[in-house]
């Protein structure tokens, strides 16, 4: 009864471009169903696609689309506790329940993922520093084995399955619904203060003074500049603004829709060169000044949301994101990076830098504490991922990692020496899917889960 | 307005069942599957802040369907509406050979539609006011080798739904015969041969519309109107011919 649409399928950043059978579930009785047919040897879910690699890809195998499980299921209006499918996206979260004066705890930085998706890459947003990963935040929620069993995993219960599965992208079994405690907001604003960094000296310095003032900071990075200028950004520091600061008239939790610009096709690849970026660069630095603002959500958190599919800017050739976190003492590595970025000419459109908070027990889980520095590359030609191994390297040699979620280069040395607790995830994965049912591009490539 | 959705679960009735609840109406959400109607109530109501209930109803044990509609009229004190949206849909091959098949299609798309509109009839009739929304099917108008087991029941139910709308025009109540072409649900995904296939949430909203505006025949998405006109078009002599 149930089939695949056999089709192409990449991530955000367009590349790898693989072709699966896309299976698309009404329920978790389908997926069963899909689980049990043996129409498949192995299987990963894909929820929103806003990895930016091969996440949730599965090369000529299944490939289970969750974003039709997306029901709510309950909600509890005095303490926030929201139950819902792992399909519901926090685009969807946020139009039901800001309304009610309630927001998502973590949010990355786009709405479009799936609560599914947010949980397997244990997402992190503005306020890691102050509040940890999506999971902080997670009561508990449901998971379905390989074995087509639905346990309940939380800090208490099966609390090994449940670390390995936030950051555990997807490879131990389907998330079918989860708890997730929302915050109380009294409004939809934030008040942010914008303040620019002559390098990235300062900009550390100041992350430094204030992060314990501000719960939501980030800067935004000029990837070309050099010298005494590497690293000059724009920093942006806000809290949630009160009801009660407002300007008059302003209805403190209304929604509101704004037109949405989609990019209709891939842009030439010429059209993202050296000169287009630099001139977006001058211009963003130039608009902004050191100012104090109320800004909307929307813009605050997903200023890249307003433009539909941009993605497509970087054309057909896609292009990858690179993420990195350095600990405290990794400084230099991260002044390295950005050395060898502006002076290779890899031009980043966007690079976005912020500090990170404590580790937490997720197995696989991205963050830790020190700085992770965010870059968009367009692809042009194969030499790039030469560049992005010795890249690699450089993070392994200043004590960092590579984000999963934004990755598509990683070799598998590299990256067992990032996560050095791959060991423990890979034992309970083989306790609890001794198959490998689940399995995806990114887990062969990185030897996660043998070819 | 409140309003019953019969075969709430299929995924043309969610759709429908959606845009109901968003344009702040009250549901009882009718079918077999409990632990289903049960979480898609939950998730109206809290997304919509309307009033959605689960109800357990059964399209074959029509000797329940008089205590069905009384226990809707429990549960609202008055009734605006109701939409039915189940049907089923045999083998053609095995429904050849194989008369239980036939019957449970024929029970399914047109005995038990009778049973259970005739009552609601009844109720909005006397109310006089009310609306009656059933989805039919394109494949109702021209019996083809394909599937007309199939096709018979929903084209009797057609011509059932034109006779009640005949019947319950001068009390105010309106009738709504849907037919819809290929819908992006469960029962078209990864199937071959399916073109123009029209998303659920567009049927949902043409549906809509048309019960808002008191329309009698709907086809949606609105090119099948032409398509059928023209299939029905063809002379019986060629028709019998060709491979349907
Ligand atoms: C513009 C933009 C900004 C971003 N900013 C940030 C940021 O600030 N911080 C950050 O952390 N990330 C960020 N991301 C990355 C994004 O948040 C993550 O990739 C997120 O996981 C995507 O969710 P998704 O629903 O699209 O999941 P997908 O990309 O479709 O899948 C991601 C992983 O989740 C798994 N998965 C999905 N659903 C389920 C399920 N039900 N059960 C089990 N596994 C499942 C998949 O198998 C896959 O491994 C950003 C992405 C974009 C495009």
């Amino acid at each position: 009864m149930i089939k695949p649409v056999k089709t192409k399928l990449a991530g955000w950043g367009n590349y790898p471009v693989e072709e699966g059978f896309l299976f698309r579930p009404d329920n978790g009785r389908d997926v069963l169903e899909i689980l049990q047919s043996g129409l498949q040897n192995n299987y990963i879910a894909f929820g929103m696609g806003r990895s930016y690699g091969d996440t949730p890809l599965n090369k000529q195998s299944g490939v289970l689309l969750t974003t039709q499980l997306n029901r709510i299921l309950s909600f509890d209006e005095t303490t926030g506790v929201l139950e819902c499918e792992a399909g519901v996206t926090f685009e969807d979260i946020i139009n039901v329940f800001l309304p009610r004066g309630y927001f998502l705890p973590v949010t990355p930085g786009t709405k479009y993922v799936t609560l599914g998706g947010a949980i397997a890459n244990d997402v992190h947003g503005k306020n890691h520093h102050l509040d940890g990963c999506v999971s902080s935040f997670i009561l508990d929620f449901k998971l379905m084995l390989a074995s087509g069993e639905i346990i309940d995993c939380s800090r208490e219960h099966n609390a090994d399955i449940f670390w390995a599965t936030v950051g555990g992208i997807g490879l131990t079994g389907i998330i079918v619904s989860a708890r997730i405690r929302l915050e109380k907001v009294e409004s939809a604003y934030y008040d942010v203060l914008y303040e620019k960094a002559p390098n990235i000296e300062r900009a550390l310095e100041l992350f430094a003074e204030s992060d314990d003032k501000y719960k939501f900071s980030v800067a935004w990075i000029d990837c070309l500049a050099r010298g005494n200028s590497l690293g000059k950004s724009v920093l942006m520091r806000g809290n949630y603004a009160s009801a009660a600061s407002l300007r008059s008239g302003t209805e403190p939790l209304k929604l509101k829709n704004g037109p949405k610009l989609a990019i209709p096709f891939d842009f030439p690849s010429f059209a993202l060169n050296n000169l287009s970026i630099k001139s977006f660069n001058t211009l963003y630095y130039g608009v902004n000044k050191n100012v104090r603002k109320t800004v909307y959500f929307d813009s605050f958190f997903y200023p890249l949301d307003s433009i539909y599919k941009w993605n497509r800017m970087y054309g057909k050739k896609g292009f990858v994101q690179y993420q990195a976190v350095f600990p405290p003492e990794g400084k230099e590595g991260l002044i390295q990076m950005l050395e060898r970025l502006s002076s290779s000419n890899r031009s980043s459109f966007l690079a976005v830098l912020k500090t990170s908070g404590e580790q937490n027990p997720g197995l696989l889980s991205f963050p830790k504490k020190g700085y992770t520095l965010a870059l968009d590359i367009p692809i042009k030609d194969e030499s790039l991922f030469t560049f992005l191994h010795e890249l690699d390297e450089l993070v392994i040699r200043y004590g960092g990692r590579v984000y999963l979620a934004k990755d598509s280069e990683l070799l598998p040395e590299h990256f067992a020496e990032m996560y050095p607790r791959l060991k423990e995830f890979r034992a309970i994965k083989d306790r609890i899917d001794p198959n490998h049912i689940f399995s995806s591009s990114m887990a062969r490539r990185l030897g996660i889960v043998e070819e | 307005m409140n309003i019953v959705v019969l075969g709430a679960t299929s995924g043309i009735a969610q759709a429908i069942a959606t845009k109901l609840a968003q344009e702040g109406h009250h549901l009882i959400l009718a079918g077999r599957r409990m632990d289903e109607l049960e979480a898609m109530s939950n998730d109206l109501r809290i997304r919509n802040q309307v009033d959605v209930y689960p109800a357990h109803f059964d399209a074959l044990a029509m000797d329940t369907h008089e205590a069905f509609v009384s226990s809707c009229l429990e549960r609202f004190s008055t009734l605006d509406g109701v939409v039915l949206a189940y049907g089923y849909m045999g083998d053609q091959k095995e429904s050849e050979t194989d008369m239980d098949i036939v019957k449970r299609t024929i029970d399914t798309n047109y005995t038990s539609c009778v049973s259970i509109l005739n009552r609601f009839a009844s109720y909005f009739e006397q109310q006089k006011s009310g609306f009656i929304c059933a989805l039919s099917s394109v494949a109702g108008d021209r019996g083809r080798q394909s599937n007309y087991t199939y096709g018979s029941s929903k084209g009797a139910l057609s011509l059932y739904l034109q006779g009640l709308r005949n019947r319950l025009s001068s009390a105010g109540v309106t009738v709504l015969t849907v037919k819809p072409g290929f819908v992006d649900t469960k029962m078209t995904y990864g199937q071959e041969g399916m073109f123009l296939v029209a998303k659920p949430e567009k049927v949902a909203n043409d549906i809509y519309k048309a019960i808002r505006s008191r329309k009698s025949v709907l086809y949606t998405p609105f090119f099948w109107r032409w398509i059928m006109m023209i299939i029905r078009l063809i002379p019986e002599s060629i028709f019998k011919k060709m491979k349907l």
